[in-house]
């Protein structure tokens, strides 16, 4: 008798919706954001066609204003791996483009949604695999785990394709692609703790250092942009913190924490009673604002 | 996520702690205003799962008290709406158990979405208003909840502080709604107070029962493994796997049973066998696997397999080209019979098209609309291999998609081979309460007390005696009929009987070639009511 624990459970679902869109779709895709859920994934993704290799690319949106550890993390992990690693940019926007000139959600419209939009497109790929998890937002606990997207790259949440078993409906009409997100029943505990338990390499901004932060009331910011604005006479101040989520380092609020282990992660974790997004600036516009993001076909 | 108390922190101890937790899915149906949003939002408030920026947004959005609904009250359309317009899944977690809920509405598209939600639960809560009391519509959850196979049925009785919190209320409704499943669960709440909900309620100390939630931590989950008996296996192959090193596996996830190195698997469709020589994962290999897990076999032989093949040991599967399969129809564009639809059961896809529909709401129909429950004969291009829905989910669904809209358009509950279709016959409408009940004992009530629906099957006399002793132990209301005309039909439809016809039946589903002994004959054809599902 084979007893088996939830993250296992979790492990097996994961891995048999990797291998349906390997086997059902011509040209999947999976997007690394090379945040803690994309590391899950691809190391989901490495035990599903184990010992045979990943057979789709990686492909990061990069919008130009990740962090710079971000990106030598990204491609240290592609070598390693050994798999293909396609990096898009928005290029002829993001000359004009931030979040401080134009607006968050202009931003992110122009150097994500769009970008990625392009991207799909232009790489021909009719499924695109996201690490998006339901219990992070409110807006994403209907989504499906097989998510049709119109040729547009919209979603319609009143219109979606209901989903039974573990039997997924991969059809899909030219022009439409659709997005598919395995950890989709898994938290944000669980994701810490399988990194944990398979030893799976993450950036190191997760973990707590001294670092030089812009200190604003609760908020804590990274200077690392040349062009984020500072009031008169601010100055960088060391502050011991970390990243609870990664994003662009304009938009991505640190917190304050010792944690620089993944069992001190964890502890803080289960401690904790603030939400992941909430240091996530581009969250902050309006309630509801994920709904419409995803609606404009953002991931 | 879940407080805990300020004591030194060991991960190792936390992490050995979650690594004994299992994980519990449940579903919750329940009318429109039976609170089922506030007691969803209650069992995460209090069992701390929701955020503080999050109580934050919902307190600034309640008027006046803080309104637990609005915890998952999510998109916007349903906030304008002010109901909710779909599945949706929460997540939370006690010091004992993991839980995924699948939170399904409760206006009248709820017989698809709770469907959605019912095919992966263990466990179904259907609330009923103390005030209502048993709604058509919660004779109409209970029916789905065992369509869809649900193991575990809780009945919580809620708004219990609007009715004094009385115990002769939520006895009559434990009396009424008890013969609809007798298995069932109850317990009197107050979502909206609390009470039963989390902590037990000292305002009901006439219930002698844990809390909810206690309950939910506690109830026995089906184990894995050998859940379907000894030796049975099942493994749909979804992908092979090369490497140009030599390696060649099968990988996928195990529908039923147990695998070990050196066990005999047959390969269908090809019939031939061949023995398991590993079981290969990225963390090495494994001594034994059980469902569900996914895993990559190899074979000691080359057999030519691939995508949609199966893999089995113990009791063979049904093979069948044409077949019965109970419906939920899912989709605004009703069922067309002869139409070409497509049919996705475990890793294939096949062509199909329904020949004959039979509603469960009455009669023969030739059509099936959205949220209609039915009864179709279904016929494929290529064979499926699977189990009656009833013994084992996983090889027993299917869906059916339609190939110029792509849509998901019926949900699949496959019962047998051709001709079972005919064991099959239509519940009553009070089973399914959408109509007034007009006589007071309804279909669903004998099949619950009895085990069995109404159903016929063909068998020679002197074996069926000595079956309808072994049922008559059983509990079954069974009869030997010695004819099969429109009157036995009609009798064991109403009467909800399981007729054993000894006289010339060809129309009736059969055991086929029995052994001479009669009591090896009974047995084979007891084994033959349970693959089936009649049973």
């Amino acid at each position: 008798m084979i007893a088996l624990s939830h993250l296992q459970r979790l492990e097996a679902e994961s891995i048999h919706i990797l291998r349906e869109v390997a086997a059902e779709f011509q040209r999947p895709v999976m997007l690394y954001s090379i945040g803690k859920d994309s590391s899950v994934m691809l190391r989901l993704a490495q035990k599903a066609f184990h010992p045979g290799p990943i057979p789709f690319p990686l492909l990061h949106i990069d919008t130009g204003y990740k962090f710079h550890e971000m990106i030598a993390f990204r491609d240290q992990q592609a070598a390693r791996i050994g798999i293909q690693l396609l990096v898009h940019t928005n290029r002829a926007a993001l000359a004009g483009t931030n979040p401080f000139r134009v607006g968050v959600s202009r931003c992110c419209q122009l150097l994500k949604t769009q970008a990625l939009l392009d991207a799909l497109r232009e790489g021909g790929f009719d499924a695109a695999l996201g690490g998006a998890r339901r219990d992070e937002e409110k807006s994403r606990a209907k989504e499906r785990i097989f998510s049709v997207r119109d040729a547009s790259g919209q979603w319609d949440p009143k219109n979606q394709r209901p989903e039974l078993w573990n039997l997924y409906n991969s059809r899909i009409r030219p022009g439409e692609s659709i997005r598919v997100f395995p950890l989709s029943n898994w938290t944000e505990l669980d994701v810490w703790q399988y990194i944990h338990l398979e030893s799976i390499p993450i950036v190191p901004l997760y973990f707590a250092a001294l670092r030089p932060m812009l200190v604003r009331g609760d908020t804590l910011l990274s200077p690392e942009q040349p062009f984020i604005p500072t009031l008169p006479g601010e100055k960088p101040r060391l502050v011991r913190c970390r990243m609870r989520s990664l994003g662009c380092s304009p938009c991505t609020g640190a917190i304050r924490s010792d944690a620089d282990t993944l069992p001190k992660i964890i502890a803080e974790l289960i401690s904790f009673r603030r939400s992941e997004r909430e240091n996530r600036v581009i969250d902050h516009d309006v309630e509801g604002s994920m709904e419409l993001k995803k609606r404009e076909g953002y991931f | 996520m879940f407080a805990r108390a300020a004591e030194p922190f060991s991960i190792e101890s936390f992490l050995a702690e979650e690594q004994s937790k299992d994980l519990l899915r449940f579903t919750t149906a329940g009318s429109v205003d039976d609170g089922k949003s506030t007691l969803i939002g209650r069992l995460l408030y209090d069992s701390k799962a929701v955020y503080e920026d999050q109580i934050r947004a919902v307190k600034r959005a309640s008027a006046g008290e803080l309104d637990l609904a609005l915890f998952t009250d999510g998109l916007r359309a349903e906030r304008e709406q002010g109901i909710t317009i779909d599945v949706a899944y929460r997540y939370f977690a006690t010091a004992r158990r993991k839980f995924i809920i699948a939170d399904t509405p409760g206006h009248e598209e709820y017989t698809r979405n709770m469907a959605t939600g019912a095919s992966t639960a263990d466990l179904a809560i259907i609330l009923i208003d103390a005030r209502h009391g048993v709604q058509p519509q919660s004779r109409r959850h209970a029916f789905i909840a065992a369509l869809l196979g649900i193991p575990n049925i809780v009945v919580a009785v809620n708004k219990m502080d609007l009715v004094d919190y009385s115990h002769a209320v939520f006895l009559a409704i434990e009396r009424e709604f008890r013969p609809l499943h007798p298995r069932a669960w109850f317990v009197p709440i107050s979502a909206r107070e609390g009470d039963n909900v989390v902590r037990p309620s000292r305002r009901m100390p006439w219930f002698q029962g844990p809390a909810l939630l206690e309950y939910l931590e506690t109830v026995p989950l089906a184990s894995t493994g050998e859940l379907s008996g000894p030796g049975f296996f099942r493994f749909p192959v979804q992908r092979a796997i090369r490497t140009n090193h030599g390696f060649r596996g099968y990988a996928g996830q195990i529908a039923a049973g147990l695998v070990r190195p050196g066990d005999e698997v047959t390969a269908l469709p090809s019939g031939r066998r061949a023995r398991v020589k590993s079981i290969e994962t990225f963390d090495g290999r494994l001594n034994e696997a059980a469902a569900p897990m996914s895993v990559t076999l190899t074979l000691d032989r080359e057999l030519d397999i691939s995508r949609g093949d199966l893999l089995t040991a113990g009791d063979p599967p049904q093979v069948a080209r044409s077949f019965a399969a109970r419906a939920v129809w899912m989709h605004a564009d009703p069922l067309t019979p002869a139409k070409p639809y497509l049919l996705k059961h475990t890793c294939q896809t096949v062509s199909a098209t329904v020949s004959a529909v039979r509603s469960l709401e009455g009669d023969t129909a030739d059509r099936l609309a959205l949220n209609d429950l039915g009864v179709l004969a279904i016929e494929t291009s290529r064979p499926l291999y699977f189990d009656p829905y009833g013994r084992n989910r996983a090889t027993g669904s299917a869906i059916l998609i339609d190939p110029h809209t792509n849509a998901t358009i019926a949900a699949l509950m496959l019962v047998g081979a051709e001709g079972v279709g005919q064991a099959v016959p239509p519940a009553d409408r009070r089973m399914t309460g959408k109509t007034a009940c007009p006589t007071p004992v309804t279909l669903l009530e004998r099949a619950s007390r009895f085990g069995h629906g109404p159903a016929a099957i063909a068998l020679r006399g002197s074996a069926a005696r000595k079956l309808e002793r072994l049922l008559f132990d059983r509990g079954a209301n069974v009869a030997v009929l010695t004819h099969w005309d429109d009157a036995a039909r009609v009798l064991v439809e109403s009467a909800g009987l399981l007729a054993l016809v000894t006289g010339h039946s060809h129309a009736l589903p059969s055991p086929g070639a029995l052994p001479a002994d009669d009591d090896a004959a009974a047995a084979k054809a007891l084994a033959f009511l349970l693959e089936t599902g009649i049973l």
